[in-house]
């Protein structure tokens, strides 16, 4: 669907050992303007480490990040600027107020009309209501809510979000689902999503990629990938990948 | 360096500050605390010692001068321990804010906390023993100024040894100034301690000014080669702090830490 869009974000042969473990073990990829793309894989499987080197906060070992064309270290604030992450184990601080930490980060961002911008997200994002209330006291699903309005607060053309719908029920998670599918559209921005919930692969991405033990192993559209490889659903594949990733790559 | 995220940073802080008492009762709990017992202690000196020193400038003065460092420090160690506190850092520094960004907004903290806690603190002083912190006269100037840049370089290397050791090390926000309380010559001189301590004292900036208070205080003359130096070697603390600080950021990223500190 995309393919003649310009790419948003570039990873080339990245490579992170911690002493002897490699944790993501040479892998290339690409997301272009206005796509989605799901980062699929077991526990441990390296994902959350793809996406800290793509924020710049993880030293690859080797290898390169580049984001609209440029070196995520070398110019990591022009990057930064125009791209936002979620993610289930970045909560807000919580003894601030709901749009106090909306307030910091819309200015950290530079988000030109922040109160503005604070009041629409709150908004889109069911959080009105909790506006006034102490961060520390909302549900998880809540606060994940509120992370997700974080992460739209400039506009991000790159969007990273890692399980963003971990802690929501059925109905929260589907909205949230739809919301970011129509970011991506109305902005054309490019997502790097990474879930364990096959369903959501399966509704909100266009590409998706699975990686194991830091490699990746699959990559395709995820509607056809199961039928490709033998499998009856997205779910049955995932199985595979976790348990069997040798035989996969084999066959 | 943009200002604006310097002043998230601080605007984050004074958020933090406002909502809660227990935080602003503890920016003048502690100074105040002290005041009153070594006030009363100098009072009793004063008393009992020999009547022509004047024990209040010495010891009281040179007490609201540490509290001045104190407040530096201990505003810029707390304010990033707060963040480590609430896992914030991994949202802090996957945003555009840049390490220099990130250390003026919480520097710019920790001088708003020092106004409060010394305004207040003169004030008792003022209140409880009739001493006027004014009656150094001009030297409150190299004095603070010395104290300032030695105390924003005790917090720089305190912030940067609990990042480097992780938040288990926090206690060393407290014990790196309460082991310099005694090496500083604050409340006796140099020449008080045992003499190999003497030479760890003499490469302290704060053993100068000590010392200079107490010259003041006593003979009436000062020594301005020695605020030259202390000068000097605070700037050398800076800039090694800062440095210390760069290498150990560098180490974090290499390691990835603050998605540990996130999720720890």
């Amino acid at each position: 669907m995309a393919t003649t869009k310009p790419v948003i974000l570039q990873v080339e042969n990245l490579y992170k050992a911690y002493g002897g473990v490699r944790a993501v073990d040479g892998i290339s990829f690409s997301i272009r303007r206005g796509e989605i793309l799901g980062l699929l894989g077991p526990n441990g499987a390296g994902k959350t480490t793809t996406i800290d080197m793509i924020l710049g906060i993880l030293e690859p070992t080797s290898g390169a990040v580049q984001v609209f064309g440029k070196d995520i270290i070398d110019h990591r604030e022009e990057i930064l600027s125009k791209t936002n992450f979620a993610a289930s184990y970045a909560w807000l601080p919580g003894n601030l107020l709901v749009w106090q930490n909306l307030f910091i980060f819309a200015l950290l961002y530079g988000v030109s009309s922040p109160r503005s911008r604070i009041n629409e997200l709150l908004k889109e994002f069911d959080l009105e209501q909790f506006a006034e209330s102490k961060t520390g006291f909302l549900s998880s699903g809540e606060q994940s809510r509120l992370q997700l309005a974080k992460s739209l607060l400039n506009y991000p053309e790159l969007l990273l979000l890692d399980e963003p719908t971990a802690s929501l029920d059925p109905s929260v998670a589907s909205m949230i689902r739809d919301r970011i599918k129509r970011y991506s559209r109305e902005e054309n921005a490019a997502i790097l999503w990474t879930s364990h919930s096959m369903h959501e692969i399966e509704s909100v991405c266009d590409r998706v990629l699975f990686i194991s033990r830091g490699k990746i192993l699959l990559e395709g559209d995820p509607r056809i990938l199961p039928r490709q490889h033998g499998k009856k659903d997205l779910e049955e594949l995932f199985i595979a990948v976790a348990r069997e990733p040798l035989s996969l790559i084999s066959s | 360096m943009k200002r604006q995220r310097v002043f998230a940073i601080f605007l984050r802080q004074m958020f933090r500050i406002r909502r809660s008492w227990g935080r602003i009762l503890g920016i003048f709990y502690w100074s105040s605390l002290e005041l009153f017992l070594w006030g009363v202690l100098t009072m009793y000196l004063n008393r009992v010692g020999a009547s022509d020193i004047n024990f209040l400038a010495i010891i009281l003065g040179a007490l609201i001068f540490w509290n001045f460092l104190i407040r530096i420090q201990h505003g810029i160690t707390i304010s990033f321990l707060e963040d480590i506190w609430t896992r914030n850092l991994l949202n802090l520094f996957a945003s555009p804010l840049s390490l220099r960004e990130y250390l003026g907004g919480i520097l710019l903290t920790s001088m708003f906390e020092m106004v409060l806690a010394l305004s207040f603190m003169s004030l008792l002083a003022w209140a409880l023993f009739a001493y006027n912190i004014l009656q150094v006269g001009l030297l409150i100037i190299p004095f603070a100024a010395i104290l300032f840049v030695f105390g924003f370089a005790l917090g720089i290397s305190t912030t940067a040894l609990i990042l480097r050791l992780g938040p288990s090390a926090e206690i060393l926000a407290w014990s790196i100034p309460a082991l310099l309380f005694p090496l500083s010559s604050v409340v006796y001189p140099l020449s008080a301690l045992p003499p190999p301590l003497q030479y760890i004292a003499s490469i302290l900036p704060t053993t100068y000014v000590f010392e200079g208070m107490r010259s003041a205080a006593i003979e009436g003359s000062f020594d301005f080669g020695r605020l030259v130096i202390a000068f000097a070697l605070s700037l050398i603390f800076l800039l090694l702090s800062y440095a210390f600080l760069k290498k150990v950021y560098r180490y974090v990223l290499r390691r990835g830490l603050f998605t540990r500190f996130a999720t720890d």
